[in-house]
């Protein structure tokens, strides 16, 4: 029997693709790294929910861990990345890359 | 294999020396850096010689770090590629230490934003060589790309952040597509150890996904054409000691996961349409890449650009071996050595490149004109690398490139061959285009600044072990024979030491 795994599986494959396509069409830099953070937690929703995928699974000790070494990781990107922004942001006055080609806003 | 009393802490030691070598530099910031250096160097080739050692008495060396064994611990492991992987990180990371000692003698600040960064990175590389399973290559990765993305950002200005940014958002993209194919193969096969998945895939929907997930992820770090777009600015806009562990080694630990992955763990998964293709992209990758490296005005954009073609060469393995399996251990050694002599040529092409515009205080090639005279050391360095770079003999580029034209005639793949040799004259023409400036006598009111000589000297060994690879290529092919996974290695069990 299909478990309640599946479901945050399924709406984790759909956050990946939602900040995947976040990431390539926001200009502005600090949304794309709120883009990577969504995509970051389709990410883990997956690797939650798909090994509980059938009903009366037991929750996956090893599954959990990796989620949590995974947010670690992603928080430490997100608050390098942020720093990174800052810094081009009192450089530039900007907070695109300098050769974007879209139109500012 | 039930209790391990005294497996061998080699390939630990690895991992902590420059980890620890990383905190000690972040703590006492430039004042240590002359006596940490050597003391970490010597720890780390004291570790690597032992751990061959051991390898070539004993084969496959597994280490359960704290004797927590997977899948509730983590275990490293080396055999062969992973053992010749830490040995091209050691040389390479050697001579671009002694380098930097010189080339950050003048600058304190800069110079104590890089050690930390740079012992992180190397001990982020010797974990990512010993990693035993899918989700541990990811950290160390992460781990990887957080470092280089600082060190490309060292000088702080404009050009290096903004190209740090598009490198970090590239890398960050490019792990979480990885991930995603990890998260589904553990969903689908519940354990993540290289070994044990090796043994259960199969050609079905769900291994597909992942398998393509994990490669696009892995081939746009590895900036493989189309994918490269994020690589020639952070390469060419870094110090030239970052640009070189960029361009020498920080990319080969992703090209190491695909071998690693596509030949061990899915070889269900390799099908000619898919190899062929990825070889194709290879090619377009080395033209494309020569003729715009050839076309560059800065010295340094010209050799992050040939770093995009010689990428292109390192993909052509892929059709190589999965043409026949009784070629596909030549081409896989061919393409190994291949990384392996492109790390080492293409760092020291850019330690002799930050050498002489050091001398001339400015990152144009028009401005080389009279380098032959001032700085002949570097120049000298820089054309023996170019010599590998190009696949001449006696060099490891020239045995690179042999092992793979053999593997690609024997097989009847012509156009390969084709390729490989075609794309060693299109090296040819932008390398003879610096040192054709450089010979030039030099202007008029041309002011040459001294150099600290360490840093010609190092440019100048590392394009020595170039040629050397050439010479003495036998013992690295023997170290990768050893447990290649072409010869039936993969069903022999790993042995662990008593």
């Amino acid at each position: 029997m299909i478990g309640g795994g599946l479901i945050y599986a399924i709406a984790g494959a759909i956050l990946f693709a939602l900040g995947l396509y976040g990431l390539v069409v926001h200009a502005h830099l600090v949304r794309k790294l709120i883009a990577f953070n969504i995509t970051g937690s389709g990410v883990f929703l997956v690797l939650v929910g798909l090994p509980q995928r059938m009903a009366g699974t037991p929750p996956d000790r090893v599954s959990e861990a990796l989620v949590l070494t995974g947010i670690v990781v992603a928080v430490s990107a997100t608050a390098f990345g942020l720093a990174l922004v800052r810094r081009l942001y009192e450089l530039t006055g900007k907070t695109r890359l300098p050769n974007d080609p879209r139109p500012e806003p | 294999m039930s209790d391990l009393p005294a497996a061998p802490f080699w390939m630990p030691l690895l991992i902590v020396i420059p980890l620890a070598a990383g905190s000690l530099a972040f703590l006492f910031g430039p004042r240590s850096s002359l006596g940490l250096v050597a003391a970490t160097l010597v720890g780390i080739w004291l570790a690597l010689i032992r751990l061959i050692l051991d390898f070539n008495d004993i084969g496959l060396q597994l280490y359960p770090i704290g004797s927590w064994s997977a899948p509730l611990g983590i275990d490293l492991r080396a055999d062969g590629l992973s053992v010749v992987m830490l040995g091209m990180t050691a040389t390479v990371g050697s001579f671009i230490s002694l380098y930097a000692l010189g080339y950050f003698a003048g600058e304190r600040v800069l110079g104590g934003r890089f050690w930390p960064l740079w012992w992180f990175l190397w001990a982020a590389l010797n974990a990512l060589f010993l990693s035993a399973d899918l989700f541990n290559l990811y950290v160390t990765l992460e781990l990887l790309s957080l470092s280089a993305v600082g060190l490309v950002t060292l000088s702080g200005d404009r050009e290096s952040l903004a190209a740090g940014l598009r490198y970090l958002l590239t890398a960050l993209a490019g792990s979480l597509a990885y991930l995603m194919g990890v998260a589904l193969l553990y969903g689908a096969y519940g354990t993540l150890s290289l070994a044990l998945i090796a043994g259960l895939t199969r050609s079905e929907p769900a291994n597909a996904l992942a398998a393509s997930l994990i490669t696009v992820g892995l081939l746009l770090k590895t900036a493989l054409f189309p994918l490269h777009f994020w690589l020639p600015p952070a390469h060419g806009s870094a110090l030239p000691p970052v640009s070189a562990l960029l361009s020498g080694l920080v990319i080969k630990a992703s090209f190491y996961m695909l071998l690693r992955l596509w030949f061990e763990v899915f070889p269900s998964a390799l099908t000619p349409v898919f190899a062929q293709g990825v070889g194709a992209l290879g090619a377009i990758a080395v033209f494309m890449g020569a003729w715009l490296a050839f076309h560059q005005e800065k010295l340094k954009m010209l050799i992050a650009w040939s770093t995009v073609a010689q990428i292109g060469y390192l993909f052509l393995t892929f059709p190589l071996v999965a043409a026949s399996p009784a070629d596909a251990l030549t081409a896989w050694s061919g393409g190994v050595y291949l990384a392996l002599s492109h790390a080492v040529a293409k760092a020291a092409l850019f330690l002799a490149a930050g050498a002489m515009l050091r001398v001339t205080d400015e990152d144009q090639i028009e401005r080389l004109e009279g380098v032959g005279r001032h700085l002949p050391v570097s120049l000298f360095a820089f054309a023996a690398a170019g010599v590998s770079l190009m696949g001449l003999p006696p060099s490891g580029g020239f045995i690179a490139k042999w092992l793979l034209l053999d593997a690609a005639l024997s097989t009847g793949q012509w156009w390969w061959a084709a390729v490989l040799v075609l794309g060693g004259l299109a090296s040819a023409a932008y390398i003879f285009r610096v040192l054709r400036r450089c010979f030039l006598a030099p202007r008029e009111h041309a002011v040459f600044h001294p150099v600290p000589l360490i840093m010609p000297i190092a440019a100048l060994s590392l394009a020595g072990v170039a040629l050397a690879l050439g010479l003495a290529a036998i013992f690295p092919l023997r170290l990768l024979e050893k447990s290649a996974p072409f010869v039936g290695a993969a069903a022999t069990p790993p042995m662990v030491v008593p």
